[in-house]
């Protein structure tokens, strides 16, 4: 059997990754691909907790995680798409119209 | 090593390494279709922990519709390698002080990791050694539709304005 804490590492490990991708990349569409990363990070720790626990309550928090990612998707996506017609770029420096 | 830890291993280093790839390499395209194999890799980290639910949706919907919807807007951008550093400017946070204040929060945050997950009691037992699997999906369905109702119905009202605002946020203005 696995201990639990084997678990809560890894989702820790990919949950830095996911951090680290969205401060050092210069990439949109990269760092929306670092949210996603570290969200699935928390839905392995929720289905994990479930299990050791017995309950069915972390598959379902999943359930609705993904739901959020995949709204998430669909409006970043917009985004971007957006923002590249104004600038050609998608380098997230290249967008100061907010910035004063 | 039974064969339990093996697989774990085994699908603990294909998501690890799929998410670093992620991060680590320019070219987006190569960058998405990396998280799908880190994706495969959390499929069968579900299934040893026993929720096949999470595992099949996690590859219907997150690698087979997230991830197309990602690759498909990366190749309508023609975006395949990263911006060059003709947008970048020295940011404020980019100064030593706050750098060194930063550094110094990470390390603080890492060591209280460590702290937490060392002094918890309860870790080191065995996932599913004291209670059993709730495996099926009919138990599954029946909270979601039933204690989690109410989630669920916001849920759609989610789905519904990420749908709308994606469809404004794209439009082309006429003007």
């Amino acid at each position: 059997m696995i201990p639990l804490s084997y678990y809560l590492v890894l989702s820790g490990a990919l949950f830095a990754i996911g951090t680290a991708g969205v401060f050092l990349r210069r990439n949109i569409i990269t760092l929306l691909l670092s949210v996603e990363i570290m969200l699935n990070a928390v839905n392995l720790t929720f289905v994990a907790f479930g299990r050791q626990q017995g309950v069915v309550d972390g598959q379902i928090i999943t359930f609705f995680v993904m739901t959020v990612a995949a709204a998430e998707a669909a409006v970043g996506l917009g985004l971007v798409i957006a923002l590249f017609r104004g600038r050609e770029s998608l380098n997230p420096e290249a967008f100061t119209a907010l910035k004063w | 090593m039974g064969s339990d830890q093996l697989l774990f291993v085994g699908f603990g280093a294909l998501a690890l390494l799929g998410a670093l790839a992620v991060v680590a390499q320019p070219n987006p395209v190569y960058s998405v279709i990396a998280l799908i194999v880190s994706f495969f890799g959390l499929s069968g980290l579900y299934v040893l922990l026993e929720s096949p639910f999470v595992a099949v949706v996690q590859i219907i919907i997150y690698a087979g519709a997230i991830m197309v919807l990602f690759l498909f807007v990366v190749m309508l951008l023609n975006a395949t390698r990263e911006d060059g550093s003709e947008w970048d400017r020295a940011h404020p946070y980019y100064r030593p002080g706050p750098m060194r204040l930063g550094a110094v929060l990470a390390v603080l945050f890492g060591v209280q990791m460590i702290w937490a997950l060392t002094r918890t009691v309860g870790l080191g037992v065995g996932v599913g050694e004291t209670r059993p699997a709730v495996e099926s999906v009919r138990d599954v369905g029946r909270v979601l539709f039933t204690d989690y109702m109410f989630a669920f119905e916001v849920t759609s009202i989610l789905i519904l304005a990420a749908m709308v605002g994606a469809v404004v946020l794209a439009r082309r203005r006429e003007e």
